[in-house]
């Protein structure tokens, strides 16, 4: 097996070190290596968005990024969005609008809807679709994700 | 007596929604719940969104070894021979097995619950040893220290094939010359007719008649009949197939797996592996969605069979070329339907020829889509007859409703055309042609109450259907669909805590939001709020027998255990209050506000009676089982407003309306999510979505990237208006949801292209390519 | 009495008759009533014994979990089916 390297890297706002082969996926890494399950894995080939994470404040599929591309980045997960004292605004919106059913694809949405929060705090319809068409939901229609991301929108801007 | 013509209704925001979730109410009748019908936040949300809730992948276990699973690259050979001696040698890798490590199997049906399993197929499926049948197809496992190792091993697994012509039509596959697939499979006629004795693909040949079918077309002014295709399709849960196991030596078998249904699972294993149910625990864990796709075994046997061999719990993971080669699907289909109407636009008989793919093994949903084809409508005389074709794909499965979403392909867009041809409005044709109950269904069954006519009826009051639609190449379409949904078995168990609170234990493994329909209904009898009661899905040693979550039963037939275990505990703590009051316990009510009156004005809270368990004879267990047998079946219709691009052939949705009788809406918000997903999975199957195979029988799009399901910006809002016909079978009328919503939108999809460009599209997927061939072929 | 409704492809042992009346008061005691008048008839619905795999009985309408055991009311309208899998 090809050797490993060490891994510098900072994740939900604590340095981490790990070793990684140069084939592994960061995707691989975070789930097998550091035990940061709640990024899940839904085709390993950038197609469905269930492993996105945000790396230097972009959102990106996990899966497409080598775990040693991570060396001196940022990287959030979904186990670093809920604040110490509760749920972040995106993850109480999408309880109340009911925006998952099975939940697998939930971690990715948030992630992604994180980062367009970030970029564009008040995102018109049109714009939320555009900017989520990376992530698939095969159960919910969609129509309440587009509504739990419209009431995180406003929870952001209030 | 009034007729349902007479009574009087309208549409109105469904309280708690957004504008776009609307229901139908009749005047004067009004559901009076406390906990139903209300939005409380799901009781395992808070894990979904912050990542902890546990899905079949993310179990650990300490010494766990990866496997990975070895396909056959061609679509029909017969195996000559296996070497994996090489593949063994390599340092890292503990084990290798082929069918040959699995105890051989019989032909014998296996009934599970929903469907049927031929077990000799099914260990054929898991890993073949005889034939592959589908590219894809297991033939061999590993199990190594990662799963890298694994994969590199079983690439020096040496299997010498004898290469087969392939056969991938249903037309082709049923044809005398037709290579077979399965020599042991005969043509089974069916309901209770003789089998065949030459070996076929034609597994199955169902055929029913009523009436005089060719008087009724004889009396009809006016028949139509079409032709139509459909390709075949997945599933497209989100989670690919997992599974963990681990034999330990006292013969037990622990299997880690995301399914619709553990005991099932349980079932499978114990059959394939030749133990005892009681040796094999099924855990479930959380599940990435199913809609059908995960009630039989892929790798659940294989792991176990590598624990055994190896010593070491095993996980095996899919990939998703893996769950698109070798999982799922639902059938392509040819099918002829032809409808009479008399003058008045009445039906006056109908008759269908439906072929369906099995896959590589029987077992294509075709005998729904007969009972299904001319469900919506009173038809006096009908014949049908359907046929279960193998061909070299995988080995089909249900996906939501399953075999219904075809045939209303067929059904209503010949509706559609006839409302064209008589000059009828298309709301006005199904209000006068809709089932009500007592009419009785082409395979004999009479409905009971049901709410076909209704959700007519709403599309009419609505706002969508009311507001003209405008511009060029755009229309509108609506069609119909009908599922039966289902009871069967489940078990709920329900623990009175000292503060007052329930803890609900239940099989019923949760896809979509059940813990919290499920705890709701107990919630309502108690009459204590929906947030405290804590419901858990359990392994398969910890609560009774309890059927798979699909077939639109878990709301329906698990509610029921829990409304029987609710009421257990209210009984039993009549007896404890009665003891405290030292009165009979018959002299004790459980009235509303959770509250227990005796005689002279005694009264007790729920929550203080909890607190005194212990000293009245110790805690309180409310059990609830059933087998449920009065499910009600459901209709729904939808309203579609499309655009098409006349240059390149896309079909763009601008508004869609989902209209469903669902009974009675437990949790309003959840209800909405299955008819929107439904929906969205209905227009993918409509647009876009079909497997792309070669002629040698390879599939050429195994990837999200090249077979598309519908992105967020591919769809519009989609509206809903919940119609509450109540089910006489359920206290609180429920019916189910899960699967109707999936039916109607290729035909409503089809119905508004005709009405936006003049061509009628009768072989899905109305693909861009496909359209703008017939755009062009119309213009000519 | 309670009527029961031949399957088509059993209507070659019935002779085309489509519904009929028989004297019963369980699901098993009109399978053999029905063998008696049409020879063969249990053969095509039963296996050892009990109902063929996948084949289910409904009573006015309900597919009845408890298959041959269902009993039967003096109106009661019977129907064999094949089990119908879900999604
Ligand atoms: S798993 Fe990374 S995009 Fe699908
Ligand atoms: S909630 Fe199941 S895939 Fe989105």
């Amino acid at each position: 097996m090809a050797k490993q390297r060490i891994v510098s890297t900072s994740i939900n706002g604590n340095p981490v070190e790990f070793l990684a082969a140069p084939r592994q996926t960061l995707l691989e890494v975070l789930r097998d290596n550091l035990d940061l399950i709640g990024t899940k894995e839904g085709c390993s080939n950038g197609n469905c968005g269930a492993c996105t994470v945000i790396f230097n404040g972009r959102p990106v599929d996990s899966c497409l990024v080598l775990a040693v591309e991570a060396e001196g980045g940022e990287l959030e997960t979904i186990e670093g969005v809920a604040l110490t004292d509760g749920l972040h605004v995106i993850q109480d919106a999408f309880l109340g609008q009911a925006a998952l059913q099975c939940g697998i694809c939930t971690p990715g949405f948030i992630m992604s809807t994180k980062a367009l929060l970030e970029e564009n705090a008040s995102p018109s319809e049109d714009e939320i679709r555009f900017h989520l068409a990376g992530n698939l939901c095969r159960c919910t229609g969609y129509d309440k994700i587009v509504r739990a991301v419209q009431q995180a929108a406003e929870g952001v801007t209030n | 007596m009034a007729t349902v013509e007479d009574r009087q209704f309208r549409v109105e925001p469904f309280p708690g929604g957004t504008p776009g979730n609307q229901r139908l109410v009749e005047e004067g009748r009004l559901p009076d719940y406390d906990v139903v019908g209300t939005r409380p936040i799901r009781h395992d949300g808070t894990d979904k969104v912050t990542g902890r809730a546990r899905y079949g992948a993310d179990i650990k276990l300490s010494g766990l070894l990866q496997g990975y699973v070895l396909r056959s690259p061609h679509a029909h050979a017969r195996i000559v021979s296996i070497d994996t001696s090489r593949a063994a040698e390599v340092p890292g890798v503990h084990a290798v097995c082929t069918n040959a490590d699995m105890p051989s199997a019989d032909h014998r049906a296996g009934d599970l619950g929903e469907g049927m399993v031929d077990w000799y197929h099914l260990n054929q499926n898991v890993l073949a040893n005889d034939k592959v049948l589908y590219t894809g197809h297991a033939v061999a496992a590993v199990a190594a220290d990662s799963v890298h190792i694994a994969e590199e091993a079983a690439r020096l697994i040496e299997v010498e094939y004898e290469v087969l012509p392939p056969v991938l039509d249903v037309r082709e596959a049923r044809g005398a010359d037709a290579p077979v697939l399965n020599d042991d499979v005969r043509t089974d006629r069916q309901p209770a007719g003789e089998t065949g004795d030459t070996p076929t693909n034609v597994a199955k040949h169902f055929h029913y008649e009523k009436g005089d079918v060719d008087a009724g077309f004889a009396a009809a002014e006016l028949v139509i009949e079409r032709e139509f295709t459909t390709e075949t399709v997945h599933q497209g849960y989100i989670e690919p197939h997992t599974a963990t196991a681990f034999w330990s030596p006292d013969g037990k078998i622990t299997v880690w797996t995301s399914t619709q249904g553990s005991f099932m699972i349980r079932m499978q294993v114990a059959e394939l592996l030749d133990v005892a149910i009681s040796k094999v625990k099924v855990v479930p864990m959380e599940i990435g969605g199913g809609f059908g796709g995960k009630i039989a075994v892929y790798l659940q046997p294989v792991a176990a069979v590598l624990s055994r061999l190896s010593g070491r719990p095993v996980k095996l993971n899919m990939d998703r070329s893996n769950v698109f080669d070798a999982t799922g699907p639902t059938p392509g289909s040819y099918m002829k339907v032809k409808i009479g109407v008399d003058a008045e636009g009445k039906i006056t008989a109908g008759e269908a020829e439906l072929l369906f793919e099995a896959g590589a093994f029987p077992g294509s949903p075709i005998n729904p889509g007969c009972m299904c084809v001319f469900a919506c409508y009173d038809v006096p005389n009908g014949r049908i007859d359907g046929y279960d074709i193998c061909v070299n794909k995988p080995r089909s499965n249900a996906y939501r409703a399953p075999g219904s979403t075809h045939v209303a392909l067929a059904t209503e867009t010949i509706v559609d055309e006839i409302c064209e041809a008589q000059g009828i409005c298309p709301v006005e044709f199904r209000l006068k042609n809709a089932v009500k109950e007592g009419d009785e269904r082409v395979d004999g069954v009479t409905y009971p109450p049901v709410g076909m006519w209704e959700t007519i009826k709403a599309v009419e009051l609505s706002d969508h259907w009311q507001s003209p639609l405008e511009g060029p190449n755009r229309g509108r379409g609506i069609a119909s669909g009908f599922w039966f949904n289902f009871g069967g078995n489940s078990v709920v168990a329900a623990t009175v805590n000292e503060d007052g609170t329930v803890s609900l234990i239940e099989g019923s493994t949760d896809i979509g939001g059940t813990r919290a329909s499920v705890a709701m209904q107990l919630a309502e009898i108690l009459g204590i709020a929906a947030e405290d009661v804590t419901p858990t899905v359990v392994d398969t040693d910890s609560i009774g027998h309890t059927d798979v979550t699909g077939g639109s039963r878990t709301c329906h037939a698990t509610g029921l255990a829990a409304i029987k275990a609710a009421e257990d505990i209210q009984a039993q703590l009549r007896q404890r209050a009665a003891m405290l009051w030292d009165v009979e316990s018959e002299q004790v009510e459980y009235g509303d506000g959770a509250t227990l009156t005796g005689p002279e004005g005694k009264t007790i809270s729920f929550q203080e009676i909890s607190g005194k368990l212990t000293q009245t004879g110790g805690p309180v267990v409310g059990r609830g089982s059933v087998n449920a047998d009065k499910h009600g079946g459901a209709f729904g219709t939808h309203i579609a407003d499309v655009e098409v691009d006349p240059d390149t052939g896309k079909v763009q949705v601008l508004r869609y309306t989902v209209v469903q009788d669902v009974g009675t809406a437990i949790h309003p918000s959840y209800v909405e999510g299955q008819m929107q997903g439904g929906a969205a999975q209905g227009i993918g199957w409509a647009l876009n979505e079909e497997y792309h195979y070669g002629d040698d029988g390879r599939l050429h799009n195994a990837s999200f990237l090249d077979y598309r399901i519908p992105t967020c910006y591919d769809l519009p809002d989609i509206e809903t208006i919940i119609v509450e016909v109540p089910n006489p079978g359920h206290p609180f009328g429920v019916r189910g949801v899960g699967e109707v919503p999936i039916v109607p939108p290729p035909a409503a999809m089809a119905n508004a292209i005709f009405r936006a460009t003049g061509v009628r599209m009768r072989s899905l997927p109305m693909s861009p390519p496909k359209m703008l061939h017939e755009l062009l072929a119309s213009d000519g | 009495m309670p009527r029961v409704h031949i399957p088509a492809p059993a209507r070659d042992l019935t002779g085309g008759e489509v519904e009929l009346e028989v004297e019963a008061t369980s699901v098993r005691r009109l399978i053999g009533a029905l063998d008696e008048r049409f020879p063969g008839f249990a053969d095509r619905v039963l296996e050892d014994g009990e109902l063929k795999p996948g084949l289910r009985v409904a009573v006015d309408g309900h597919v009845r979990a408890m298959g041959l055991l269902a009993q039967l009311e003096p109106d009661s309208q019977v129907h064999f089916l094949l089990a119908i899998g879900g999604g």
